[in-house]
């Protein structure tokens, strides 16, 4: 450490961030100096996005406080933050979709001929001159949603340059981008920094780190882990700081007895929303009667895999049997019935009707048919027995079965998708992310249920972005890169290290 | 050049449109002058309340609220400008009564709408109940108004052919409403208001993030909507017929959020749209004149409302209103 030092463009001392009885942020200390890049890296529900909200005024702090360049600073809302010269580049833009590039960048600060009447000419000029400083490539006139999700991110930088940004913050920048347009942000950050702007970016991908950062601060479960510089440590280092020792609670199991192949997956081809290949030629197979787990970082195909074996998603090659029945170009219900138990990733979304009773949702499967309606009409008494049970046996708290699904907590929720799914005695079972969010005690809840399955000869394919989970719950694990299974194998012959690597390379050779 | 050509062939629609209307105006005016400035003349008397309203509309919409209310913000604005103006005996004072009511009226869409987060239609709704059932409960026969709003001649340019007639020998709030078509559609593109008023209605939450207040800037268009159809409802009372009925916007107000539409939220968009279904009002007096359809007089009555289902039919499924429209704004 030198003896005099410039003051730190963005300082973070102590914070703590709770919600309800979960704790985003404890007691976090992050410090950005002038001029560099600054990694923020963990994974999903480390507590880095909470931790930028609060530096954007996003969020208020429970405790703890911010300094900018050496100042201690109140930020009560992203106006106080922009004051202070932070700009903030959105996961989800917050751009206007029917306005010009320009426009977009000098909303709420508009140059004018006075009284109130706006000089586009001028915001034209003015985009145009920071596009050119910072090599930012963008056409001032150009309406925004006709420009490619890169070229918007742009805007976004552009709108905090144009507000003088001492310091950008940028959450997840990389997740909505192609590679290609990674490779060109990385390089516009290193500009910015060399400009001497603060850069701090989100990301769970240690290749970005490793790339540009010139220190990095690791987070898990809300906490720092520690900060380093990326030159004295390397990815198989990194993983293990992000990704950590086991810490919750593991549940304990007894050895698996697989039986015979439940689901079986041959050259499994799903391209994603946009039309890219998500799912490239993956073969799997999950066998009765034990766990099979798979790792890697979101994105990478979990979602697509899943979608297209429980038919929500279009099959473009290849094939998925359960027990020997083709389900490609079956509709959900078919497959459903065909014994496929789908635990979603969204279970919001997905795995609810929000408005509807508990009741309801707990038959949601079954409702159209006998015991629960004859011909055709609902079976009130019926649904309502079931219910009743199912609310007891799987320990779901709520004052009253007719009370709206939306009304439960999120481990309550997914406790009723649980009873649903898991109460109808289908012989595979696929949980996408089951404890997302979620607290620990349901964790714990729906991680035994899972073992409880396995012991009675269901197939678990359980996908999940949380690695302890994977390790502690899992027979069998694969481990998913760019839509692939780089590698299979039996639970104990693999660590932590090695799945993590293999989770951000795709191979056992460090970048 | 390509640019004319281009745009000829770009616009060819609208101009056998054009073209179409012109040919059926000479043919009704029996190829007269007189006949025929008539029915242009009319067609912009029919398209003031419409225009105004639809202005509203935009105001609101463009803000990101719903605002189905436009009707009884106009029908109560007319009864207030009656019932001032019979009262103090003054037109002008009728007309500020007008607009402050219909101001009044945005004032309370945006209470509903914005501060309690209200469904936009139902508070739209409200208001229309509400206009129906106050001024006809306190309207009284026998009062008077002291004349109609008084038509002004604008110099030398009424002497000009045609054109003199219809758009240079008019009543002020006639006048008053083309000047706001110009104005509005300057402030919403060319302004920084504007450009706040857009980006509002669109994505909120991107405007606050840049320190633009989603609240203020909807009360704020909502009132200034309101007060445009309080001039609407004065126009009603004090200018076309100089006196109040009961019900009197005859569905008016629901007209001019289909201009709205068809003008694609732009406030000359709307113009024109407005004298399409002002023309259509009036072709039918021409009709009467010329004693066409005498027998069955109710098929021509028909015919603005037989436009409004073509055109809502036609062009809602292309037009694009904003984004955000109809989303009470959360700030969490």
């Amino acid at each position: 450490m030198t003896a005099v030092q410039a003051p730190l463009a963005l300082e973070a001392i102590g914070v703590t961030k709770r919600f309800g009885s979960i704790t985003a942020n404890d007691d976090v200390d992050l410090q950005v100096e002038a001029g560099t890049v600054h990694a923020l890296l963990g994974e999903n529900g480390a507590g880095k996005s909470t931790l930028v909200n609060i530096l954007f005024g996003l969020y208020h702090a429970d405790e703890g406080e911010i300094r900018v360049a050496g100042k201690p600073v109140r930020m009560d809302s992203p106006r106080d933050a922009i004051a202070h010269r932070i700009g903030m580049v959105h996961q989800h833009f917050q751009l206007v979709p029917v306005l010009t590039v320009a426009e977009n960048v000098v909303l709420g600060q508009e140059p004018t001929r006075g009284r109130g009447v706006l000089d586009l000419d001028a915001a034209a000029a003015e985009v145009t001159r920071l596009a050119e400083r910072y090599g930012l490539d963008v056409d001032p006139r150009a309406v925004l949603e006709d420009l490619p999700v890169g070229t918007q991110q742009r805007v976004e930088i552009l709108r905090s340059l144009y507000r003088q940004a001492d310091v950008l913050i940028l959450d997840e920048p990389t997740a909505v981008l192609t590679p290609q347009e990674t490779d060109q942000l990385l390089g516009v950050l290193r500009g910015l920094a060399a400009e001497g702007v603060a850069v701090v970016f989100i990301t769970h991908k240690l290749r970005e780190v490793l790339a540009i950062a010139d220190r990095v601060t690791v987070m898990r479960h809300g906490r720092v882990v520690g900060s380093t510089d990326p030159a004295e440590t390397d990815e198989a280092g990194l993983a293990e700081m992000m990704v950590g020792r086991s810490v919750v609670l593991r549940v304990p199991k007894s050895a698996a007895r697989p039986g015979d192949p439940v689901l079986s997956i041959d050259g499994l081809c799903v391209q994603d929303d946009r039309g890219r290949p998500a799912v490239d030629d993956l073969d799997l197979e999950v066998r009765s009667g034990e766990i099979f787990g798979i790792a890697g970082v979101e994105g990478n195909g979990q979602r697509e895999l899943v979608e297209a074996i429980t038919g929500l998603r279009d099959v473009l090659d290849g094939s998925i049997r359960v027990n020997g029945t083709e389900l490609a170009g079956h509709r959900p219900r078919e497959i459903s019935e065909l014994g496929v138990a789908h635990v979603p990733e969204d279970r919001e979304k997905h795995g609810l009707i929000a408005a509807h009773s508990i009741a309801d949702n707990l038959v949601l499967n079954r409702y159209h048919r006998p015991p629960f309606a004859r011909r055709g009409v609902r079976q009130p008494a019926a649904i309502d027995d079931e219910a009743r049970h199912l609310v007891e046996r799987f320990d779901i708290r709520t004052a009253s079965i007719d009370a709206p699904a939306r009304s439960l907590s999120g481990g309550n929720k997914q406790k009723v998708i649980a009873a649903r799914e898991f109460s109808h005695g289908a012989p595979l079972l696929v949980a996408a992310q089951p404890t997302r969010g979620i607290d620990v005690g349901s964790i714990e809840f729906v991680h035994r249920q899972l073992i409880e399955q396995r012991d009675r000869g269901v197939g678990v394919l359980l996908v999940s972005a949380e690695l302890d989970e994977i390790l502690s719950l899992s027979d069998r694990i694969g481990v998913i890169y760019r839509g692939r299974l780089v590698i299979v194998a039996d639970a104990a012959d693999l660590d932590r290290a090695h799945i993590g690597r293999l989770m951000l390379s795709g191979s056992d050779q460090p970048a | 050049m390509t640019t004319l050509a281009g745009r000829l062939v770009r616009y060819r629609w609208w101009l056998v449109v054009i073209i179409g209307i012109t040919a059926f105006t000479l043919f009704t005016g029996d190829f007269r002058l007189d006949p025929t400035t008539a029915i242009l003349a009319a067609t912009l008397r029919h398209s003031t309340p419409l225009v105004l309203g639809a202005m509203c509309g935009i105001l609101s919409e463009r803000s990101g609220v719903v605002n189905i209310g436009i009707e009884g913000q106009m029908l109560m604005s007319a009864f207030a400008g009656f019932m001032v103006a019979s009262g103090s005996q003054s037109l002008l004072m009728g007309v500020a009564a007008g607009i402050t009511v219909g101001a009044l009226m945005g004032a309370a869409l945006a209470g509903l709408s914005v501060t309690l987060k209200g469904d936009q239609i139902i508070a739209g709704t409200v208001l229309n109940i509400a206009a129906v059932g106050l001024t006809s409960f306190f309207f009284t026969q026998g009062r008077s108004l002291p004349g109609k709003t008084p038509i002004i001649r604008l110099g030398p340019l009424a002497d000009l052919p045609v054109i003199g007639k219809v758009f240079f020998i008019n009543p002020p709030i006639t006048y008053v409403s083309l000047l706001l078509v110009v104005a509005l559609w300057y402030a919403l593109f060319r302004t920084t208001w504007g450009l706040h008023t857009r980006a509002v209605g669109e994505h909120p939450s991107a405007a606050e993030t840049v320190g633009i207040s989603v609240v203020r800037m909807r009360y704020l268009n909502l009132i200034l909507g309101g007060a445009i159809a309080g001039l609407a409802g004065a126009y009603l009372s004090l200018e076309a017929v100089g006196s109040f009925e009961r019900g009197m916007t005859n569905g008016k107000g629901f007209v001019a959020l289909a201009v709205m539409i068809f003008g694609r939220w732009n406030p000359v968009g709307a113009w024109g749209a407005a004298l399409l279904f002002g023309y259509t009002n009036a072709i039918q007096t021409q009709f009467q004149f010329r004693g066409w359809f005498t027998d069955h007089p109710q098929f021509v009555g028909m015919l603005p409302f037989i436009v409004t289902i073509i055109v809502l039919a036609g062009f809602v499924g292309r037009a694009r209103p904003p984004a955000s429209l109809g989303q009470p704004y959360d700030r969490e």
